[in-house]
């Protein structure tokens, strides 16, 4: 990142519990932001015939929102495991973007705690560590501490909505569905480099919205990221951008 | 509840099979640039990922779903420019509800 480096002042007193728990905090408001979708999505499941305890084992093993929801409507009885292994491999493709993009900020993470930081990598967490790493060092502490809250929050959630069921008919209540969407915006502010961000921004937004009228599913976020992302390497240029880290 | 704890042969193996193909995409991300030599570009283009991403998750939302979200995507926007992230939301939020009981 070309954003300002500026080496924060490290803190003297067990440093590594209080990047912890500053995950924790920074993450707290997504966390709960999730409490509508996942009850959701565990009374949608329950619906569907399966029972809390698959219910928890999907959210633990699988932890990602929307291949989920993708299984729930491609759900057939007895389950197809090729098919739904498929749908959630192609789904959650965009992961390998988010990915490719983090693991240029790793450089306190010993390797092989890596393949375990993929592990619970989700969109939200993943853009908390990503705005982090813009402004400090990302810690393997600050990481965990965002990604154990969020990912407990998306367990208990869900399995709590299979259990009670129906409690929430629609997130769009009392504006539940925007508190994601106000974030990524907020998010996004700390990203603005200039006018070529704004480029990115237009590329992206366009073909995404594109995407989301045209396509089934969720392929409009991968259509829109790649769109940023090639116009910024259309607007590269070696003499001025040769070793922008 | 009887039935809490029932575990289903194939809904077992589809779940197993789901965790396997999204843990993939997770960490290949990982092992594609562990692997790979990126070019100047390549890293450039790397660091457009975050924004590009978090604009494609929310464009649908901004631009398409009505004029309350359009608006008040654009109120949270401003709001991000002086207001920390939990503030942000907050307004962001308050705005949706507000706009969409106004405007629908």
């Amino acid at each position: 990142m070309t954003a300002l480096n500026t080496p924060l002042p490290q803190p003297h007193r067990s440093p590594a519990r209080e990047e912890f728990v500053a995950g924790l905090v920074a993450i707290l408001p997504a966390m709960i932001a999730a409490a509508p979708i996942g009850l959701l999505y565990g009374a949608l499941a329950a619906q569907k015939g399966l029972s809390p305890l698959e219910v928890f084992l999907t959210s633990t093993l699988v932890f990602a929102g929307s291949s989920q929801f993708v299984a729930l409507e491609l759900w057939t009885e007895p389950a197809d495991w090729i098919g739904l292994g498929f749908a959630a491999l192609l789904v959650n493709s965009r992961h390998l973007l988010l990915g490719a993009s983090l693991s240029t900020k790793l450089g306190l993470f010993p390797r092989w705690v890596i393949p375990f930081a993929a592990f619970p990598m989700a969109d939200e967490n993943w853009a908390m560590a990503e705005r982090r790493a813009a402004t400090a060092p990302l810690t393997p502490a600050y990481y965990a501490g965002l990604s154990a809250l969020f990912y407990c929050g998306w367990v208990l959630w869900t399995t709590l909505g299979s259990l009670v069921g129906a409690v929430v008919r629609d997130p769009a209540t009392y504006g539940f569905d925007f508190v994601f969407t106000a974030m990524f915006i907020a998010l996004l502010a700390g990203f603005w480099k200039g006018s070529r961000t704004g480029v990115v921004l237009a590329a992206s937004g366009l073909v995404a919205t594109l995407a989301k009228l045209t396509l089934p599913g969720a392929w409009y976020v991968l259509a829109g990221a790649l769109a940023g992302i090639a116009a910024a390497a259309l607007m590269f240029d070696p003499a001025t951008d040769g070793e922008a880290a | 509840m009887t039935d809490a704890f029932s575990l289903d042969g194939a809904t077992l193996a589809a779940i197993v099979a789901m965790s396997v193909m999204t843990y993939l995409t997770r960490v290949g991300g990982f092992v594609i640039v562990r692997f790979l030599r990126l070019g100047a570009r390549a890293r450039y283009a790397l660091a457009a990922v975050p924004p590009a991403v978090l604009m494609a998750v929310i464009a649908p939302t901004v631009f398409a779903k009505g004029p309350a979200e359009a608006l008040a995507a654009g109120i949270t926007a401003l709001a991000a420019t002086r207001l920390p992230m939990l503030g942000t939301i907050l307004v962001g939020t308050a705005a949706v509800v507000g706009l969409r009981l106004a405007i629908g």
